[in-house]
């Protein structure tokens, strides 16, 4: 690392299923400038901008990110679009950390958004291919099957995901820029919501949203330049990939996402990741992927995520309170998903989660997956200056 | 920052590929070109970045079955810009840059022709007033060229000039897809076909994908590599505004701009990406390259362009140069969006 | 159908965007349903048509609209000579940068004329607006040479405009690699035929161009059983756009004997609740006359009726 890189802007939109009032233009605007506004700097104080989002299928617009030179600021600058499927707004801010942490930007700007209403993620998830036979639904119809695997391999019992859906949906309460604001979501309700992709319950998986989420990382000389007391060092990134589909691979517990955090882990001088990260934003779209994901990062033993959620330990105060935000369960907008929780995690250390802060959080986790969960981007993010 | 090397490059270019949109059929041996140029292996790259776009193939997540070419198992450091690869190059550079890597492989692809290509690319225009009318690729640079024409920027003859050189080189160059030993009075003779664009002035509809390895010069790897190096000096992009109105569509203050940044002073060469004739023209005038400097040796985009390569291409055609003693001190450049909205430039060297 | 080379097929992606709009271009759209062009007021002092949501040097938001006139000035054109479907109009016509009067910037817009040589750059030219405006840029048909006819009609008053729908249809030639285009060629004799990976030994199938693993492509030919395991699967419950199967049904992974890697596929002839992990399965083919090239070609898998296959002889296929 020539520098080091510290989170010093969040901005977030309100996350709705649709936002009728904005363009896409104007959607974006609105998380960049809060991030601006958050980092007491203008337009003119960045070097770079980083933009990622996930299919242009669902927007129907050929590299946005072209059309939206000037809402981004970003005319005489570089700009870069990312996309490595769900994991795209984890990696869109992992590059935009790397061009500060190569020494050839002081202070950038990373922006991710998806406005699912201009059309249907279905929809273009499921777009016929000749010779094939349809039988996808989407992504919940993809994912549904790895979690029948992760539940007949685990153990598990069947109503562990639940608990997940109504911790999130609670925590989503404590969120005014959450989707999904219904105080009425229990473990008994989610329980008795309709089997949609069994064994996945509606109440168990994501909202279709609109939304953005917008960064801004700077060098540890602009930190110190600036006015910005509670910055978020960058301790660590990683990024993996695997293919979709090979023989005997592993769909439940990926070898990309256990490399990427061991590697992780190492690279922030962590040791034992349950007693040393406080809290952790995991992109978690399917509910039953929480105790799929804290096996996977290493927060449990193979087969003991499950135990971990059962026992509330995942809850705001328990040992690894996840999705404190009420996460990608509440507030889905498909690109700007993974940044969000990297973004989450940086205002948890920040000091700045408002209501769904956790006590005295100096380290945490954002993850993001994407793809056949092949796709793995991850950061962790502390109060301190790394040390090692 | 760390010395950055590129030490391979591998293509295929064809009108039409008759294969599937991923091109994992031409990635794989494209990979295998490699190693045997660098004498590496896969577990020598430790990172890996992509450029495409789904909208070429027709299809959300294109860039994903390309990671079985690679063979990621045990999975692999990984990345994917939806640009033209030459951003991949650069993510990949900032990456070395960063200390995390020392080699990566960037590779970009694209199957144009599964398409209608210049309707496809109406879709990257302001999607509420420009691209319902389908204002195509072709017709867009039209406009830009009458601009400069009427507007007293080039002419005519030079556009053809453009043209008569770029084909008649391209008869060196077995990757291209339009050769001919021409001359602007052939050229002038052309039917005008988007006036005041003939469809010599534009680049042909093109298939392909291609390849580059970088490394960083204080690494194991490169101790191992028997080949020559073109050492990477200057490495920068920019952004104009997407409202054409908000343009001079005659100039390239973004390609003036990142040439500045890069720095030009004494390159020898330079493979522009230019899929119209007249953006030759603009681009050599916002770099302000002299008469001295040998543009586009390789015959350019204009003979053949692979959507999403060809600016990875004009990288990997100005560093071959470079180790054949052809340059010693050659730029590349790449495009992205309507009329050049987003330009690349790098320079590099041979160091002996 | 040929025995080389590889299989193509149409595909086509079509959808109709529904894009809300923001305030300047619901401002902008609603001109135009109203038959009145209206720029923006940039920083600069300068006129835009269409008005860009945010100054292209401050990058602030535009909030002042002006109307402007519905003729102007030809600044650039270029003619399309073979127009693609969705332009204005479907036969040869120009395109332009029109300067309407009033403003300082250009819009791009079609401008109907039989051939090259009847525009110009200079060229004063006007609206003609559709019968019908919705508050769409194609509300203007086109523009054409200004002449004598009638002035501009404004339009109704309506309610404002605070979306667009936005057609999208694009049609590909789908081509299937080497390799799966053998494995669809053998689906149209019925048979099932995998490949295997010359390094990892692994049979795929369908076969691939580049083994997951070790990136070459498969080679050596294997013909795999129709009868196979489930490994795993979800019962689809919810129904969406394009979708080609009624619900509720079980999409299942099935792990072909002889093969290294399981396929999904429909389960049917068993209650979709007692479709487990495990259960063995056979292919149920389509009548022969109605055998394509696809996978098609198999119906479903439905219960073979031996006992379950034991969950060790599965459990690294998960």
């Amino acid at each position: 690392m020539t520098t080091l890189a510290a989170v010093v802007g969040v901005g977030q939109t309100h996350h709705r299923a649709k936002r009728g009032d904005v363009s896409m233009a104007g959607l974006l605007r609105e998380a960049v400038d809060r991030a601006l506004a958050d980092a007491e700097l203008t337009f003119d104080d960045i070097d770079a901008i980083v933009i990622g989002k996930a299919p242009d299928l669902f927007e129907g617009v050929m590299m946005p990110e072209l059309y939206l030179a000037e809402a981004l600021g970003a005319p005489g600058k570089p700009l870069l679009r990312v996309h490595t499927a769900g994991s795209v707004g984890g990696s869109t801010a992992i590059v935009a950390a790397s061009l500060v942490e190569a020494g050839i930007h002081e202070r950038v700007l990373t922006v991710a958004f998806e406005k699912q209403s201009e059309s249907n993620a279905m929809w273009a998830l499921s777009i016929p291919v000749p010779f094939i036979m349809p039988v996808h639904a989407g992504a919940g119809g993809y994912f549904a099957p790895h979690v029948r695997s992760y539940i007949r391999r685990s153990g598990a019992p069947t109503h562990i995901g639940a608990i997940v859906a109504a911790k999130d949906r609670q925590n989503a309460l404590k969120n005014p820029f959450a989707h999904l604001q219904n105080p009425d979501t229990t473990f008994e309700s989610v329980m008795a919501s309709q089997m949609l992709w069994d064994p996945i319950r509606y109440d168990e998986t994501c909202p279709s949203s609109d939304g953005a989420c917008a960064l801004v990382i700077a060098s540890e000389d602009a930190v110190q330049r600036s006015g910005i007391k509670n910055p978020a060092w960058i301790h660590g990134t990683q990024m993996r990939s695997e293919p979709t589909t090979a023989a005997e691979r592993d769909q439940v517990n990926p070898h990309a996402g256990r490399e990427a955090a061991a590697a992780l882990w190492k690279q922030a001088g962590i040791t034992s990741p349950i007693d040393e990260i406080d809290c952790a934003e995991i992109y978690v779209p399917f509910s039953w992927f929480e105790p799929m994901w804290l096996e996977n990062l290493g927060f449990a033993e193979q087969g003991g995520g499950w135990k971990l959620t059962e026992a509330g330990e995942t809850a705001i105060g328990g040992r690894i309170p996840v999705n404190m935000s009420g996460g990608v369960l509440s507030s889905n907008p498909i690109g700007a998903s993974g940044m969000l929780r990297f973004g989450e995690a940086a205002l948890q250390v920040m000091g700045e989660a408002g209501e769904h802060q956790v006590d005295g959080a100096r380290k945490a986790l954002g993850h993001a997956y994407g793809g056949g969960s092949q796709f793995f981007a991850m950061w962790v993010v502390g109060a301190d200056k790394p040390t090692h | 920052m760390r010395d950055v090397a590129i030490v391979g490059f591998a293509q295929r270019q064809m009108k039409e590929f008759d294969g599937s949109p991923t091109c994992v059929e031409l990635l794989v041996p494209i990979f295998a070109e490699l190693f045997e140029q660098t004498g590496w292996t896969k577990s020598d790259i430790d990172f890996w970045c992509s450029g495409s776009s789904d909208y070429l193939a027709g299809r959300a997540f294109s860039f994903v079955s390309a990671v079985d070419a690679i063979g990621a198992l045990p999975p692999v450091m990984e990345s994917h810009v939806e640009m033209d690869a030459a951003w991949a190059l650069y993510e990949a550079w900032v990456k070395i840059q960063t200390g995390l890597v020392d080699t990566a492989l960037v590779y970009g692809f694209g199957k144009s022709s599964a398409g209608q290509l210049r309707r496809v690319m109406s879709l990257q225009m302001d999607p509420y007033t420009v691209t319902p009318l389908w204002a195509d690729a072709v017709s867009v640079a039209g406009l830009q060229a009458r601009a400069g024409l009427e507007g007293g920027a080039w002419d005519e003859e030079q556009m053809a000039a453009v043209v008569a050189r770029s084909m008649s080189d391209a008869t060196g160059n077995e990757h291209a897809i339009r050769s001919r030993t021409t001359t602007v009075e052939d050229v002038l003779a052309q039917p005008m076909y988007a006036d005041p664009l003939r469809r010599w002035d534009c680049a042909p509809v093109s298939d392909g994908a291609a390849a580059i390895v970088i490394s960083a010069a204080d690494t194991p790897a490169f101790d191992r590599f028997p080949g020559q190096s073109a050492w990477i000096t200057g490495f920068e992009h920019r952004i104009e505004p997407g409202a054409l109105n908000s343009r001079d569509l005659t100039v390239s203050t973004s390609t003036a701009a990142a040439g500045a940044a890069a720095g030009v002073d004494g390159v020898d060469l330079a493979e522009l990406h230019a899929p119209f004739s007249h953006q030759e023209l603009i681009l050599g005038s916002a770099l302000g390259l002299g008469d001295d400097v040998r543009i586009n040796p390789s015959g350019g985009a204009l003979t053949a362009n692979p959507m999403f390569t060809a600016g990875l291409n004009r990288i990997g055609e100005a560093a071959r140069q470079v180790w054949s003693g052809g340059s010693q001190r050659a730029l590349a450049h790449a495009t992205s969006g309507p009329a050049l909205q987003q330009n690349l430039v790098m320079t590099m060297e041979a160091r002996s | 159908m040929t025995d080389v080379g590889t299989l193509h097929a149409p595909m086509k992606v079509e959808f109709d965007y529904t894009r809300s709009l923001g305030p300047t271009l619901s401002e902008f759209m609603t001109g135009l349903k109203r038959r009145q062009i209206l720029g923006g007021k940039l920083a600069d002092g300068t006129v835009a048509v269409p008005p860009p949501e945010f100054d292209p040097q401050t990058y602030d938001p535009i909030t002042e609209l002006v109307p402007v006139g519905s003729e102007g000035v030809v600044q650039s054109w270029v003619w399309v000579p073979e127009p693609v479907p969705g332009q204005p109009l479907d036969k040869p016509f120009a395109f332009a940068q029109i300067v309407l009067d009033g403003t300082d910037r250009p819009l791009l817009h079609a401008v109907a004329v039989e051939a090259p040589d009847q525009i110009a750059t200079g060229q004063r030219v006007r609206a003609v607006w559709a019968e019908e405006t919705v508050g769409a840029i194609t509300d203007i048909r086109w523009f054409e040479p200004e002449g004598d006819g009638p002035a501009t009609v404004p339009g109704p008053e309506g309610e404002a405009v605070n979306g667009i729908i936005a057609p999208v249809n694009l049609s590909y030639d789908y081509a299937a690699s080497p390799e799966e285009s053998k494995f669809f060629r053998g689906l149209a004799d019925g048979k099932l035929i995998g490949q295997r990976c010359p390094v990892c030994e692994k049979v795929y199938v369908p076969p691939r161009g580049a083994c997951p693993v070790d990136g070459v492509p498969t080679t050596d030919e294997v013909e795999v059983a129709d009868r196979g395991t489930v490994t795993t699967f979800c019962i689809v419950n919810v129904p969406f756009t394009g979708q080609q199967i009624p619900i509720p049904y079980v999409s299942a992974y099935v792990l072909l004997d002889g093969a290294d890697i399981a396929f999904l596929h429909l389960i049917l002839g068993i209650d979709a609740a007692d479709v487990r992990m495990g259960l063995r399965v056979k292919a149920v083919w389509k009548p022969r006359d109605e055998w394509g090239t696809t996978i098609a070609n198999i119906s479903h898998f439905e219960p073979t009726g031996e006992p379950d296959a034991d969950f060790e002889t599965y459990k690294v296929h998960l």
